[in-house]
C-alpha cells in the first residue's frame, strides 16, 4: 500500500504539497512514483515562473511513461531541486523528502484549502 | 476474466507488480525496470513466457503447408532447426511475427499471446495440404532464461552439452525428469534459451532454475524489462511496430521473406510493392539532446509530417530516449535527422542497426 503522509495536503493529480508559512513544497505522491515506476527524467518549472494551481507546469519521465506535473497552488516557483534533475531515482527512492520538486511562494494561501487532506487522498487511491 | 499462466503464484510471492497483458495477468515488473534489465545484460534473467501461443502441425505435407503460411523457407531447416517468420494477409500487411520450430514429425508455430486465437483461426481458414492443426497453448508453459551467464545456469540442469547447440537451434530433452523442448532463442539480444513445457509441470521447472541458480544470483525479470531490452535491440513488436496496416519490406523484415521458395499468402502483393518501390520504411533513432520519444507521436521535418513513432522508450543500456518509427523513405538513411513532436519538439538522428551493440546473443 502506498505511502501517504499527515500533515501534507494532496491534489488529485497525485501530488502532494508542504505548507511552511507562504511557501509550500512540492512533490509527487508515493503512489505516484509506484504507478509510474523508474523515474528516468524530470523537468520542474524553472525559478521565477509564476505558476497558477491545476496547471501543467513541468513534466516527469519514466522508462515507459510520460506524466505531467501540476501545480498545487499558484504564485511563484523560488527553488528547484537540481538534485532530482540530476538523479531523478531519488523520486522514486524518497518521494516526500528527498526527492521534493520545487518550492512555490503562494500568491493565494487560500487555495490550500482546496487541496486534499491525508485521508482524503488515501480514499482517492483506494480505489486504484 | 484474465488468466493466469503456471507460474502466476511465484510472481506474487517474488513481489510482482501484476498488469492484465494479451488476457493474462503477467509481472510487469518486480524490483524494477532498470534493475532487472540491468540484470538480463549483465547476468541472467528468468521470464515467464507462458501467454505466448503455440500452434502444432503435424501431417505428412506440414512443411508445404508452413511454407505456404508464412515468409521464411521452412523446407531450409534442418531438424531441430528454428525460424523467425512471419504471416502475412494476401495484400501483405502482417498476421503475425512467429518462431516456426522444425521438430520430429511436428512443426510447432510459436506466435504473439495476443493474436494467439486470430492465428489459429487464420491458420485453420488456409488450410491446405494433408495437415493437422493445433492449439496447444492452454497446455503449455514456457519461460525464457536469458543473459550471459544462462548457459552456465542450465547447464546444470540440462542433460545435454549446451555447447554444441547453436543459436537458433532446438533440442527435445529433460529438466529433472521431465520433458521439455528448449531451444537456444530469445528477444533480449542477449544469449539465452526458451524452455517449453506441460503447464503442470511449469513450478518444477521454476524451482529447478532458481535454485540452480541462486550462485549466479538469478532473477525473474517482468515485461517492462522484456519490451526495454527487445527494443534496445531494434527487434520489432507486433501490434506497435508490425501490425496488418504494414508489410515486411518496409519493416525491414525482409530478410525473412523468400520469394524463390514458391507460393505463399502475400507473395503477389509483396512483389508488386516491390517493383513499385517503399514509400515508407521503418527507422531506428536516438534522441539528440533530451528527451524520450513515445508511440504515436508525429514526426516532421520542418513543419511537415513525414511520419510517426511506433515504439519509444529511454534505454537503460545508452542511458538516453531511443525510438522507432516510420518515415517517408528519403528520410530513412542514416544520419538523417528530424524531429518527433511530443510536449516539446524532440531532435533525433536515424542509426543503423539495433541501439545497444554488446548483445551476447551467439
Amino acid at each position: 500500500m502506498a505511502n501517504v503522509l499527515e500533515g501534507l495536503k494532496y491534489t488529485r493529480e497525485h501530488e502532494w504539497a508542504k505548507v511552511e508559512g507562504n511557501i509550500v513544497i512540492t512533490g509527487i505522491t508515493d503512489y505516484a512514483q509506484s504507478e509510474l515506476s523508474d523515474i528516468v527524467m524530470v523537468e520542474p518549472p524553472k525559478i521565477g515562473t509564476t505558476i497558477k494551481a491545476g496547471d501543467a507546469v513541468g513534466t516527469i519521465e519514466a522508462v515507459k511513461a510520460v506524466s505531467d506535473l501540476f501545480a498545487p497552488v499558484s504564485g511563484e516557483v523560488i527553488e528547484v531541486n537540481e538534485k532530482v534533475i540530476k538523479d531523478p531515482g531519488i523520486i522514486n527512492r524518497d518521494p516526500y523528502n528527498e526527492g521534493w520538486l520545487y518550492k512555490i511562494k503562494m500568491s493565494n494561501p487560500a487555495e490550500v484549502e482546496n487541496l486534499l487532506s491525508a485521508e482524503q487522498y488515501r480514499e482517492l487511491i483506494a480505489g486504484h | 476474466m484474465a488468466k493466469k499462466t503456471p507460474f502466476y503464484e511465484k510472481h506474487l510471492q517474488y513481489g510482482a507488480k501484476i498488469v492484465e497483458f494479451a488476457g493474462f495477468f503477467m509481472p510487469i515488473q518486480f524490483e524494477g525496470i532498470i534493475p532487472e534489465h540491468e540484470t538480463v545484460r549483465s547476468g541472467v534473467g528468468v521470464f515467464d513466457v507462458s501467454h505466448m501461443g503455440e500452434i502444432e502441425i503435424t501431417g505428412p505435407e506440414r512443411i508445404e503447408f508452413a511454407n505456404y503460411i508464412t515468409t521464411n523457407d521452412v523446407s531450409k531447416l534442418a531438424l531441430n532447426q528454428v525460424q523467425y517468420s512471419a504471416m502475412l494477409y494476401p495484400d501483405g500487411g502482417i498476421v503475425d511475427d512467429l518462431l516456426v520450430y522444425n521438430l520430429k514429425d511436428r512443426i510447432l508455430l510459436v506466435v504473439n499471446a495476443a493474436n494467439t486465437e486470430k492465428d489459429y483461426h487464420w491458420i485453420l481458414q488456409n488450410k491446405k495440404f494433408n495437415v493437422e492443426i493445433k492449439n496447444l497453448s492452454d497446455e503449455i508453459g514456457q519461460l525464457a532464461i536469458q543473459g550471459p551467464k544462462s548457459e552456465q545456469l542450465m547447464q546444470k540442469i540440462v542433460d545435454f552439452d549446451l555447447s554444441q547447440l547453436k543459436y537458433y537451434w532446438a533440442t527435445e530433452t529433460k529438466i529433472k525428469e521431465i520433458d521439455v523442448l528448449l531451444s537456444r532463442t530469445g528477444y533480449t539480444g542477449e544469449d539465452g534459451f526458451e524452455v517449453y513445457m506441460a503447464a503442470k509441470d511449469g513450478l518444477k521447472i521454476w524451482d529447478t532454475i532458481f535454485e540452480v541458480g541462486k550462485d549466479l544470483n538469478v532473477k525473474p525479470i517482468g515485461l517492462g524489462a522484456r519490451d526495454t531490452l527487445r527494443f534496445e535491440m531494434r527487434y520489432c513488436l507486433y501490434g506497435n511496430d508490425i501490425d496488418k496496416t504494414t508489410n515486411p519490406l518496409e519493416a525491414g523484415l525482409g530478410w525473412i521473406v523468400k520469394f524463390e521458395k514458391g507460393d505463399f499468402i502475400g507473395r503477389e502483393a509483396l512483389l508488386k510493392i516491390k517493383e513499385s518501390g517503399l514509400k515508407r520504411k521503418l527507422v531506428g533513432f536516438e534522441v539528440i539532446d533530451k528527451g524520450i520519444p513515445r508511440p504515436h507521436q508525429k514526426i516532421i521535418n520542418g513543419s511537415k509530417e513525414i511520419g510517426y513513432v511506433t515504439s519509444g522508450t529511454f534505454s537503460p543500456s545508452l542511458k538516453k530516449g531511443i525510438g522507432m518509427g516510420y518515415v517517408e523513405v528519403q528520410y530513412s538513411e542514416p544520419g538523417t535527422k528530424f524531429r518527433v513532436i511530443g510536449k516539446e519538439p524532440i531532435s533525433v538522428e536515424v542509426i543503423k542497426g539495433p541501439f545497444y551493440k554488446k548483445g551476447t546473443h551467439k
